[in-house]
């Protein structure tokens, strides 16, 4: 996918748009996006990974949980991701590795906090082969 | 984002209204507190659709409302205050927010801005130092996963109890800085993992720390009763929330609500509104566990407060009792409560949503500290970092009107990217210190989208509540040394 996310102008707060061929390249670039808006991801390196499995009734939840889920590992066990080997499977339930590494302020400036992914007016889209979800953060 | 061109007309002086027929489900009609220029400036974007939505709650009464400081939320506009019935209305997570219990605390001190001034640069520094940010690394409070359900239980008291403020500071913190509805049982063990490193520390975004001298006062004798006495003295405003511990406690309600908007039959414009009946166990549940972070919010403001009494000492090496660093008000302006109002001549017990709303009650109302029995409920309003905040009272007109409410701030008018885009942090840094305002903060990207005038001018804002009479101002403060997490 040529363009993964770009973001979006929000008043309060902040959106990004993620785009994906597939729901998981969707998801995955959703996390990408978000974390981004937190830290620089270049400066992640890939030193551990940690497992992550969802189940929830639809996609949107599905993807609400997913982008929370990963502000609670950097908020509760200081867990930043630049990678992620992810799935969705049938029935709503996500399998997904996640790669980075335990956040080290001397490396990795924090240039804002994420409190959440909201369900803000959130749909996932499908056009022309595209999904696309454009996802409002309370920051 | 595109401007409004909703049904919309002004009904009085500093009132507007969207009438309920503008959108088929409304319950109630839109109510919003705004003169000609701020709303057109409101009107820009879609807040008042936000307004719109929430007039679709179960049970609300009155009016969808909007303060003066409203602007674009998600789900609910902020600046937004909703009252729903208890016995057939709904709450929503979304009308509190993800910062649960959001607010400020406000300290005066007996020092003048010629005693301060020339040590600003050290008091904030050392305040920098002393009050963590939190913001990728941890608070300096460590307590165990017993000792967290106490803290959630207490609030406040939990931080007088262990050294970090007086008991005369929860006599003037809201709700003595404890609602006993709290039940940590209710809050999951995620939530409780996200918010114990976090004890003790400010945040970012929005959440500062800052010095303050008086510019105006308005009302001498109500200023008198907080012990605010000549133009120029030292003030002390925090401005944070319950951190992770709340972000994680309204997501996982969200969740649940989610489910139950199927499981009661409720029809909404948007997910973010998602809500469950007062009196069901979903309901209480979620009441119960945002008490919990609402206390833990009170208890965390009292510790930051303890910090900077501390960093005062230290660096104007003079005695506490001398610097006089008391509390004058805590309020809290992302919550909803269990409140008796007056509807059609009969009290009701309304559950009422305040987010980005101040409470606002006058003499004489349950609530008010036995201090301010004279004057009403202290009403704590900061603006933006490079202009002023103001402290204003409760009015008998707010009780009649908004539930016992007011605006929370100044409202953002301009988004974080266009405000980036605009000036650097280190242009705004260098502009306030041309104002003679010292900044220290944790992000220089953070502090680009904090400018000045990413907001509305509060003075407007505050024009507007005094004109509509729903709270009534007393003093103007103006900084000279911000910390910004």
């Amino acid at each position: 996918m040529e363009k993964q996310f770009e973001i979006i102008d929000h008043t309060a707060d902040i959106g990004i748009m993620a785009y994906g061929y597939t729901l998981a390249e969707l998801f995955k670039n959703a996390a990408t996006g978000m974390l981004s808006l937190i830290t620089d991801l270049s400066k992640v390196e890939n030193k551990l990974s940690k497992e992550i499995v969802l189940q929830e009734q639809d996609s949107v939840t599905l993807l609400v949980e997913w982008l929370n889920g990963l502000v609670y590992e950097l908020d509760a066990e200081h867990l930043i991701f630049n990678d992620f080997a992810l799935s969705i499977h049938d029935g709503g339930r996500l399998t997904a590795i996640c790669y980075g590494e335990k956040l080290d302020p001397q490396r990795h400036v924090i240039k804002r906090e994420v409190k959440a992914a909201t369900y803000h007016n959130l749909n996932i889209v499908k056009e022309n082969n595209v999904y696309s979800a454009a996802i409002i953060f309370d920051i | 984002m595109s401007p409004w061109h909703g049904k919309i007309r002004q009904t009085g002086i500093c009132r507007w209204e969207i009438p309920q027929d503008y959108k088929s489900g409304m319950k109630v009609p839109g109510l919003i507190y705004a003169d000609d220029r701020m709303m057109s400036v409101i009107r820009e974007e879609e807040s008042l659709e936000q307004v719109a939505n929430v007039a679709f709650l179960p049970g609300i009464v009155g009016s969808s409302m909007a303060m003066p400081d409203i602007h674009w939320g998600y789900g609910f506009p902020i600046g937004g205050v909703a009252a729903t019935r208890v016995r057939d209305g709904v709450v929503s997570p979304g009308g509190v927010g993800y910062d649960i219990n959001c607010g400020v605390r406000l300290l005066r001190t007996n020092l003048s801005e010629e005693e301060v001034k020339p040590r600003i640069q050290q008091l904030i520094n050392h305040l920098f130092m002393n009050v963590p940010s939190g913001v990728g690394s941890e608070g300096k409070i460590k307590i165990s996963e017993r000792e967290v359900d106490e803290l959630l239980r207490q609030g406040a008291g939990w931080a007088v109890r262990h050294g970090y403020g007086e008991a005369n500071d929860l006599e003037v913190t809201e709700e003595n800085g404890c609602m006993t509805m709290a039940d940590p049982e209710r809050v999951s063990d995620r939530a409780k993992k996200r918010g114990m490193p976090q004890l003790g520390t400010l945040g970012s975004g929005n959440h500062f720390l800052e010095v303050q001298v008086i510019s105006e006062i308005y009302d001498k004798e109500a200023a008198r009763v907080m012990g605010i006495t000549f133009v120029g003295q030292v003030l002390l405003l925090i401005h944070t929330g319950s951190r992770g511990l709340g972000h994680q406690i309204c997501d996982d309600y969200l969740r649940i609500m989610g489910q139950a908007v199927t499981k009661y039959g409720i029809n909404l414009p948007d997910r973010q509104l998602a809500c469950a009946p007062v009196e069901s166990q979903e309901g209480r549940d979620y009441l119960a566990a945002m008490a919990c972070a609402a206390n833990y919010a009170w208890a965390n403001r009292l510790c930051i407060a303890h910090w900077a009494r501390e960093s005062f000492v230290k660096v104007l090496g003079r005695k506490e009792e001398d610097i006089g660093l008391e509390q004058v008000y805590d309020v809290a302006h992302n919550i909803a409560k269990i409140e008796d109002h007056i509807i059609e001549g009969k009290s009701q017990k309304l559950c009422v949503h305040r987010k980005g709303a101040t409470r606002a009650f006058p003499v004489g109302q349950a609530g008010v500290p036995s201090r301010y029995a004279a004057i009403g409920q202290p009403v704590l309003i900061p603006g933006d970092m490079g202009r002023c905040s103001y402290i204003a009272l409760g009015t008998e007109r707010a009780m009649q009107e908004t539930f016992g409410s007011t605006c929370h701030g100044a409202g953002r008018v301009q988004s974080r990217g266009a405000a980036r885009r605009a000036q650097s942090g280190k242009v705004v840094a260098a502009d306030l210190a041309a104002r003679g305002i010292y900044v220290r903060t944790g992000s220089m990207e953070s502090l680009a989208e904090e400018a000045s005038s990413a907001y509305k001018d509060v003075d407007d804002v505050i024009n507007i509540t005094q004109e509509a009479g729903i709270s009534s101002r007393v003093a103007r403060a103006v900084p000279i040394g911000v910390i910004k997490g």
